[in-house]
């Protein structure tokens, strides 16, 4: 059942979900999830037929409101909790860079 | 009403009448924290002059003839995951350590209307994934029946501060279990409501279809108060349904003669230790004596659901926790680029049980693998769903042990994902399926320690829940463990 997940999936997945993991991290995280996955695996075997999903246990529908401006964050107060801020915007690192 | 009003509900009329002041209860309540909040660990934040200046409020609304509002000077712990505006709200976790919310959530609004006072954030497991409160990053909430052992999780310390009277409520947050398990092993009573009747909005949300905030108190009258405050639709929160909820202390004392219960057969043999399960079948003996008709119920695909909600539960996590990338709040690990600092910052903010859960969710949703696990997961979730219409169909409510065992060590679980996943096998059903549960005390275990027995129903059945949780309550065994 080492198969369940590899190396170099969780590698992957890590760097889809933005985390950097240390050798002995990818290590630990590479067993562990694939004994959780092995136990999962108990769902991907049963024969569900043409049982539709659930995604939601309340089927509401296009849950609307007018368009009406209403009242919203202060600007301010959001800005004063942010790591950086300027001229009333966040302020972040160079967005466009090389490929990692 | 002859259900007699719990602490809660008899501190507010007390104070309503001006019997006691708002502020008397507030620092009784700020010394027994002082006394045993140091070994105890249910706050992340103890909120004494914010306390004490809402307890003033109080007093002075009473003092000028004007209502203060149906739960006037109760004390309340919120949990950490539950924003405040102007208070930090770390969710007990690095990457928000320190962040202050620019608006309230609606239940802390609502809250705030009755007059109840907030005493403290309190204590969770990451981002309110686990089931010990050990994966705070703040250290772990001990258990106030024995400091040595855990509260349960991932609303540990909402239930702990309870149960070690530090506040008579609490609110939680129940996605797998946790309000439920938790209040079972602090023994106190902790509901999961049905889904989209409490507002999530201003829950910083851990897996989206899941969630539901819900009460914590000493007794079923008071969380039933609670409830009702909290309820409703919320034009705020789209998952929000539209319906009146159906009021529930009113019918809290109609008893159980005629009720249709069920025993949930698979639940009851789940790697469920002797104790529990013998706890559970005096429950149903309780309840039969009263006027029940208690009979077993089988709900196969229950078995399914902890696999499939490792699956669900991940993969809306993994979306969730995306936001958390270092630009707008939070922690930022400031690095020359956008996407360096996301990932600094997301491996320096997170704990081991957040990533470990966000890698499975992001493997479940990817290319190639979709529809194997989650696509099946979801389809599984319609199994659960339609296992318990049926069970429906003859049983008003259903019956099962809570937590498969009492109170566990600290550390005794953490070395292995998977044995603390199965902490929660009987509380999960009820979030797939978006139905109500509610864990009420029912005596001890062998080792002297809570145990806690479960009640499910139908969408919508919290009436007819609470009902049947308020006649377990008066025939629970005292803690001296007498038997019925």
């Amino acid at each position: 059942m080492s198969e369940r997940i590899t190396r170099e999936e969780v590698a992957h997945v890590a760097k889809l979900a933005r985390l950097e993991l240390s050798e002995s991290e990818l290590e630990v995280f590479t067993s562990q999830l694939a004994k959780v996955l092995d136990h999962a695996a108990d769902v991907e075997a049963l024969d569900v037929g043409d049982v539709p999903p659930t995604a939601h246990p309340y089927p509401l529908r296009n849950v609307f409101r007018d368009d009406v401006v209403g009242p919203t964050l202060d600007r301010d107060e959001v800005l004063a909790e942010a790591p950086a801020a300027d001229t009333g915007m966040f302020s972040v690192p160079r967005i466009l860079g090389e490929e990692p | 009403m002859t259900a007699p009003p719990g602490p809660a509900l008899t501190i507010a009329a007390a104070v309503r009448a001006g019997e006691r002041t708002a502020r008397e209860v507030v620092e009784e309540h700020l010394a027994e924290i002082e006394a045993r909040e140091a070994t105890i660990h249910a706050f992340n934040l103890v909120l004494a002059d914010e306390a004490r200046a809402a307890a003033d409020a109080v007093d002075a609304k009473v003092a000028a003839g004007i209502d203060p509002g149906p739960l006037a000077g109760v004390p309340v712990a919120l949990k950490d995951n539950l924003c405040t505006r102007g208070i930090p709200t770390t969710c007990s976790s690095r990457i928000l350590d320190g962040w202050r919310p620019p608006y309230d959530a609606t239940v802390v609004d609502r809250l705030r209307e009755t007059g109840a006072i907030v005493i403290g954030k309190a204590n969770l497991d990451e981002f309110a994934m686990g089931s010990s409160t050990e994966n705070s990053a703040f250290g772990p909430t001990r258990n106030p029946a024995d400091p040595t052992r855990v509260p349960g999780g991932s609303s540990g310390g909402s239930a702990a501060a309870v149960a070690a009277g530090f506040a008579p409520l609490a609110l939680g947050s129940d996605t797998g279990g946790s309000i439920r398990q938790p209040a079972a092993l602090c023994g106190v009573v902790g509901l999961k409501p049905t889904y989209g009747t409490v507002s999530r909005y201003g829950l910083v949300a851990f897996a989206s279809s899941l969630d539901q905030i819900g009460p914590f108190a000493r007794s079923v009258a008071d969380a039933a108060a609670l409830f009702e405050v909290i309820a409703g639709h919320d034009p705020l929160d789209s998952t929000s349904i539209p319906e009146a909820i159906p009021p529930v202390s009113e019918t809290l004392d109609r008893g159980v003669d005629g009720l249709r219960v069920g025993v949930i057969a698979e639940l009851l043999e789940l790697g469920i230790a002797p104790d529990v399960a013998s706890r559970t079948r005096h429950a149903a003996e309780a309840l039969a004596r009263a006027g029940a008709k208690v009979d077993e119920v089988s709900v196969p695909a229950a078995v399914y659901g902890l696999s499939a909600y490792y699956l669900i539960a991940p993969a809306e996590a993994s979306s969730n926790l995306a936001r958390f990338d270092g630009m707008r709040y939070g922690l930022r690990v400031e690095r020359p680029t956008a996407e360096e600092t996301m990932v600094a910052t997301r491996t320096a903010g997170f704990g081991a049980e957040v990533k470990r859960r966000i890698m499975l969710g992001t493997y479940a949703l990817s290319a190639g693998y979709y529809d194997a696990y989650y696509g099946k997961a979801q389809r599984v979730r319609t199994l659960i769903v339609r296992d318990f219409a049926r069970a429906y169909e003859q049983f008003d409510v259903l019956l099962s042990p809570t937590s498969p065992t009492t109170a566990f060590e600290i550390g005794a679980k953490t070395s292995d994902p998977l044995t603390m996943y199965l902490n929660d096998v009987c509380t999960i059903p009820s979030n797939l399926a978006g139905d109500p549960a509610i864990s009420v005390p029912f005596g001890v275990g062998d080792d002297g320690l809570p145990v806690g027995v479960q009640l499910l129903a139908p969408a919508l059945g919290e009436p007819t829940l609470f009902r049947a949780a308020a006649a377990l309550e008066a025939l629970a065994p005292t803690t001296e463990g007498a038997e019925q």
